[in-house]
């Protein structure tokens, strides 16, 4: 019996998000006069059910129009759902949306509040209005923005700099004043490698330090793999998955990714060739095909050894990715970034 | 056995349908609460969003100010040729001060409206909406900030309008009740616009439009007007800056009459201002 109890307060003290049943629907829109059809309505939030535990750099991993930043508006009191509940922290924040500000940092995708700032007042600003006092939130401000190599532009407006840079500032501004939630759609667009190193290390150490819960928007699935502890993988409004990057990756663990491209037209004279034509998704000069790994090697024999040689530039053989992962799981759209 | 009962119970809550799925929380929530961190209070909020939309003006808008400026200036110039009575006379003083207020109404109206409008089809309030700040601060720091961007161009048109039409000075210091109060009047409205707007092309256009308004009912001089425009002139707040101004200006001004006028800018602003921060809350969170 007390394993029991213990099991259940366990679950509940470590759940820094949990959300169950949550809906939500935008309604159908008329079309102009003239202009023909308007869109159906949609079911953004069809359902969700999540944990997120304390500590965690948690994904939500989908292509564009998954419902992932519905999600998240609904988690940051922007969006009020439907149906379904919210709690973060112990707060029920579809009863109280208002909370939200007071728990979590949100770093959203537009950037146009903060776009006429210099960098610093961009991120002193925000710190005030999450009500610091001027001393700490200079003092959090230039620390933050030493943390991310930003003291330099400091002086600079925010719409003056280049995307990448731009991100990053905001990312700063989201970082002024300590929340035990941050929540981060999409961070690293349009970042360089040294940018995107800064925000990860930032991430991790308010992570170490103080116990931060992270929740990640991502449609890059390489990203994905390398930072999030667990992800949940989201197409048309529903979780279809939810475990660790691994974990996911050990559903599909049987089948490898094979990537032909070919220098100009494929040999399909080759009759291997050509009945690999059928299963292969192709963009361009590029097949891409997955496979049971016995089947794979053999088709890598068949192509490197025989007449289809001379017609191949590159091939590789790779174990399956998060996006393999997404298609096995019956994910319907493609726009997954692999970068 | 008790593993499995917990097991269950797990189970029951991740599969709970949309109608149950509030009780396991509610249960949950009252005990294990986390310290919410404080809330931003009114006036250092306000301060902080007014002086970073001040910062603003030297990134984008100093242009839009000498516009607003020259438009008046040059409004002046025409009109010296067209008053009847020339100099000093009852169409003087409406033109200089028609010619002052519309500075506010094209910055603090029509700007103003552009802004939150943009602010609002971008998506750009979300970044304001999750921060704990109180609504007022946010519209009340904004609508200040562009009252004072229009600061410089108003006393420049007053100066430059009493020198054209050899207007007295001695009064100009009513400029110091007449941009905040004008300014609030406007500034309210403009964001009131802008937020309750369904699109953002409307609130520009409404912006225009009421800025249009200003110009056209606070230049022409009251007199000349056909009577239902008048009525429209009396609806505008913008005419109760036109005429404290314009008052002012007499030689012996009717201070009582002139407090009437500041007056009713300050009950438009106050509900504008208002109307403006309810707006604002409806387009946060949807």
């Amino acid at each position: 019996m007390s394993t029991g109890t213990d099991q259940a307060t366990a679950a509940r003290d470590t759940a820094v998000i949990r959300v169950r049943g949550l809906v939500k629907s935008y309604p159908a829109l008329r079309g102009r006069r003239g202009s023909g059809k308007g869109t159906a309505a949609v079911r953004a939030s069809d359902g969700i059910d999540l944990d997120v535990r304390r500590g965690e750099i948690f994904g939500l991993l989908g292509p564009n129009g998954a419902g992932k930043s519905t999600l998240v508006r609904q988690l940051t009191g922007l969006l009020r759902p439907d149906a379904g509940a919210i709690a973060m922290l112990g707060h029920d924040l579809v009863r109280h949306p208002e909370r939200a500000a007071r728990l979590l940092g949100y770093l959203g995708q537009e950037s146009t509040a903060l776009d006429e700032l210099t960098v610093g007042l961009a991120a002193e600003t925000t710190g005030r209005l999450r009500g610091l006092d001027t001393r700490t939130a200079r003092a959090e401000r230039d620390a933050v923005l030493e943390e991310l190599g930003l003291t330099e532009i400091a002086g600079r407006p925010i719409k003056r700099l280049s995307g990448g840079q731009r991100r990053l500032a905001c990312f700063a501004a989201t970082l002024v004043g300590e929340r035990p939630v941050l929540v981060l759609d999409e961070p690293t667009t349009g970042m360089d490698p040294v940018a995107r190193r800064a925000v990860w290390a930032a991430v991790d150490r308010r992570r170490a330090e103080h116990g931060a819960t992270v929740l990640l928007v991502t449609h890059n699935v390489i990203e994905a793999e390398t930072v999030l502890d667990r992800v949940a993988v989201m197409d048309g409004g529903r979780v279809i998955a939810c475990d660790t990057p691994a974990g996911l990756k050990a559903l599909v663990a049987d089948e490898v990714r094979l990537d032909l491209v070919w220098r100009d037209e494929p040999p399909l004279h080759v009759p291997e060739i050509a009945a690999l034509r059928a299963t292969a998704i192709i963009a361009g000069r590029r097949w891409t095909l997955r496979l049971p790994q016995e089947r794979a090697r053999a088709v890598v024999a068949e192509v490197t050894g025989g007449p289809a040689f001379a017609a191949l530039d590159d091939f590789t053989l790779a174990t399956p990715s998060l996006e393999d992962v997404y298609l096995a799981l019956g994910g319907r759209q493609k726009g997954l970034v692999k970068a | 056995m008790s593993v499995a009962s917990a097991g269950a119970e797990m189970n029951a809550v991740a599969q709970a349908t949309p109608g149950r799925a509030a009780e396991p929380y509610a249960v949950g929530t009252a005990e294990a609460a986390a310290a919410l961190a404080p809330s931003a209070r009114l006036l250092p909020a306000l301060g902080a969003v007014y002086r970073a939309q001040l910062s603003r003006a030297k990134v984008a808008r100093i242009p839009l100010l000498f516009v607003a400026t020259f438009q008046s200036v040059g409004i002046m110039v025409l009109m010296r040729g067209v008053v009847d009575g020339g100099s000093q006379g009852p169409a003087a003083r409406s033109v200089v001060a028609g010619s002052t207020v519309l500075v506010v109404a094209f910055v603090a109206l029509n700007l103003l409206a552009q802004y939150f409008g943009q602010l609002r089809a971008s998506g750009g309030l979300d970044h304001y909406a999750t921060l704990p700040v109180p609504p007022a601060a946010v519209v009340l720091g904004a609508a200040g900030a562009y009252a004072s961007f229009t600061v410089p161009g108003t006393l420049a048109t007053a100066v430059m309008g009493c020198a054209l039409f050899q207007l007295p000075f001695a009064n100009l210091w009513v400029l110091a009740a007449v941009i905040p109060l004008a300014g609030a009047a406007l500034s309210g409205l403009g964001a009131a616009l802008g937020l309750l707007a369904p699109r953002q092309e409307l609130a520009t256009l409404f912006g225009q439009l009421g800025m249009s308004a200003a110009l056209l009912l606070g230049v022409l001089p009251a007199a000349n007007l056909p009577g239902p425009i008048g009525y429209v002139r009396d609806l505008l707040p913008s005419t109760y800056g036109v005429e404290a101004l314009a008052r002012a200006f007499d030689a012996h001004p009717d201070w009582l009459a002139l407090c009437g006028d500041l007056s009713v800018c300050a009950a438009v602003g106050a509900v504008s201002l208002a109307v403006a921060t309810w707006a604002y809350r409806r387009a946060a969170c949807r």
